[in-house]
């Protein structure tokens, strides 16, 4: 495992490389890729048994799906700097003929994504899906995916998670970014989910909170646990408690970049906050 | 003329449960899900053969459409079954991202669709399917007409790799085309050939077509009838050939005039070779409880109907 250090300093590079790749098209998705950026290190840095290179099938090695596909920035990010693509195409991010879409897609075969996201409320059964392949294949790796919270009131989610736990696919680990935000404002104001925890039980699976979302060391140790806890017969749900526009000082606990692109001004103070450490794209 | 006789009345969705019961023996990598609607779907046999390899998905569609993208991920080459209704308007969205734009290898095969479904009504009843699923790029869009000929489309998609859509229906109808065919997908059939108008016929009114040339024929006008099975992509040169022979076509299809067959046919028509094209379909409407052979007549969606539509379309050479 690369040392903490090593990991907080890919951190703090990945926010540049978010801010840096929303502003330079004055679109996009900061504040829930800016509150998922220590999951995303954690995941493809420690978490995840991946293979080299990029197969669609993902076969004999842990695969993650994308649901809430608007926080395309930090997914690119990671995923050119644990080696799918090269870090300089973080610069065509939503350019016309880039690989990196607005949203995530396989459309045009970019490494690392292994289907189109955008239209919230669908990678859970997808995720489920390449789970059962997995079982089918006897291939004991896991399935990741994460989703919004507010992305849970889509009905779809729903239908997945009673699925999951009434079959038993316990080698998936479903993470909820639980920022408590979504579009028009605080998922309480717009509609309030009450007791997450209580639903996800209540339908059957193993939850774990991680109170500390944007903490490396918290989230790998909780992942670590949720890791432990599958092949016991049920799906497993981590709600992960992040800031949205976690690492810039006035984008977080706000809803208000959810969707927009800081402008030069503001892109100065927020890479200032985040100095260089691995290097620029 | 060539003679066409029904071996036996059968319902195409029968075709599409011998298929995959044909497939669950020869492709390991052949599974199937459902959304509560085993029987109807004629998904039992596979279900019993390979319990490890069928899916119950309970009511829940978009789920199903989803589940079924997530098992290409690992080589599973994916069946879903449900109405046809169901298969498409219900869940529009999760097949355009997560079947289409991704491009994944999903099988969904919709039973029930048209008018002939009968009682249960216009709720139903979808005439817009092949519409929806023709507009998605990448999607391949079969139509089959009988119990044959759907048994041998089931297997054949299974080896064609990306997504398509395999449309068949409730009732009994007359099984006509050769056993043990092979299906391929994309090639028009020409059933009957003829000079003085060419009958172009999709799904359950194929038969109906043959039906109307016989009638034609006895009346002295020589209509070809073409079967299309597959809509998208569509035969646009076995097209072609038969209408710059008989300069005039008839279109018929169990849905909406919008979207549908016939549309198709006048795009390749209008780009190619401007001919005078005569619709057999709903005219925008919703369907209705009936019988089958009862709404097919209200709607005239039958032998009757083409031939109407072909003495009309050649009055107007
Ligand atoms: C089906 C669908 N409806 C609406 C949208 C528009 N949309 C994009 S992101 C978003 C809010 C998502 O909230 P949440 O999942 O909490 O993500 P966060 O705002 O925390 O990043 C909405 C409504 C969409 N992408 N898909």
């Amino acid at each position: 495992m690369p040392d903490i250090q090593h990991l907080n300093n890919l951190v703090i590079q990945v926010r540049r490389d978010i801010l840096r790749q929303v502003h330079k098209v004055n679109s996009g998705h900061p504040g829930g890729s800016l509150g998922c950026t220590e999951f995303f290190v954690a995941l493809f840095q420690v978490l995840m048994e991946r293979n080299d290179g990029f197969d669609m099938n993902g076969k004999n090695e842990d695969i993650f799906f994308l649901s809430n596909g608007h926080i395309s920035p930090v997914f690119y990010s990671v995923l050119a700097r644990s080696g799918y693509f090269p870090v300089e195409e973080l610069n065509t991010f939503r350019l016309l003929n880039s690989r990196l879409q607005g949203h995530p897609t396989t459309h045009e075969g970019l490494p690392g994504v292994r289907i189109a996201s955008g239209s919230l409320g669908q990678g859970i059964s997808v995720a489920i899906g390449a789970a059962l392949a997995k079982k089918l294949n006897h291939d004991s790796h896991l399935v990741y995916t994460l989703c919004g919270d507010g992305e849970l009131q889509e009905g779809q989610n729903w239908e997945a998670i009673m699925y999951a736990s009434a079959n038993k696919v316990d080698n998936l680990i479903v993470t909820v970014d639980y920022n408590g935000q979504q579009i028009d404002g605080s998922t309480n104001n717009v509609l309030p989910m009450g007791n997450l925890k209580a639903k996800f039980e209540a339908f059957g699976w193993e939850v774990l909170e991680i109170e500390e979302g944007n903490n490396l060391e918290a989230i790998l140790s909780g992942m670590k646990m949720a890791k432990s806890k599958t092949g016991n017969g049920k799906p497993i749900c981590v709600l992960l408690h992040t800031v949205m526009g976690n690492g810039v000082d006035f984008m977080m606990h706000t809803h208000d970049w959810h969707g927009k692109a800081p402008n030069d001004a503001q892109l100065e103070v927020a890479l200032s906050q985040n100095p260089v450490t691995l290097g620029d794209y | 003329m060539k003679k066409y006789t029904d071996s036996g009345k059968k319902d195409t969705r029968s075709g599409f449960g011998a298929g995959l019961t044909e497939l669950g023996k020869t492709h390991p990598n052949v599974v199937a899900l459902c959304a509560d609607l085993t029987g109807s779907l004629k998904m039992d046999a596979f279900k019993a053969n390979h319990p490890e390899r069928f899916f119950q998905v309970g009511i829940a569609e978009a789920n199903m459409m989803g589940i079924a993208a997530g098992l290409t991920i690992g080589g599973k080459i994916p069946f879903t079954g449900t109405f046809a209704n169901f298969s498409t308007g219900r869940v529009y969205d999760q097949i355009r991202q997560s079947i289409a734009y991704s491009h994944k290898n999903v099988k969904i095969c919709a039973s029930h669709a048209g008018l002939t479904l009968g009682e249960d009504g216009a709720t139903h009843q979808i005439l817009e399917d092949i519409g929806l699923m023709k507009m998605l790029p990448g999607m391949t869009v079969i139509n089959t007409c009988d119990y044959n000929q759907t048994k041998a489309a089931t297997i054949a998609i299974a080896d064609h790799h990306g997504p398509v859509y395999l449309r068949f229906g409730r009732p009994s109808v007359p099984n006509f085309t050769p056993e043990n065919q092979t299906f391929e997908i994309g090639k028009a059939l020409q059933l009957q050939e003829g000079n003085d108008v060419t009958i172009i016929a999709t799904g359950h009114l194929v038969w109906e077509a043959l039906q109307a040339a016989e009638t034609l024929h006895e009346q002295g006008i020589s209509a070809e009838v073409i079967n299309i099975h597959t809509i998208k992509p569509l035969d646009t040169e076995a097209i072609l050939n038969s209408v710059r022979k008989t300069g005039c076509v008839v279109t018929a299809e169990e849905h909406n005039y919008l979207g549908g067959l016939g549309e198709s046919v006048s795009r390749v028509l209008t780009e190619n070779l401007p001919s005078p094209q005569e619709f057999v379909a709903t005219q925008d409407t919703f369907g209705e409880s009936g019988t089958p052979a009862q709404l097919m007549d209200k709607y005239r969606l039958n032998a009757a109907a083409i031939i109407r539509a072909a003495v009309k379309v050649i009055a107007r050479k």
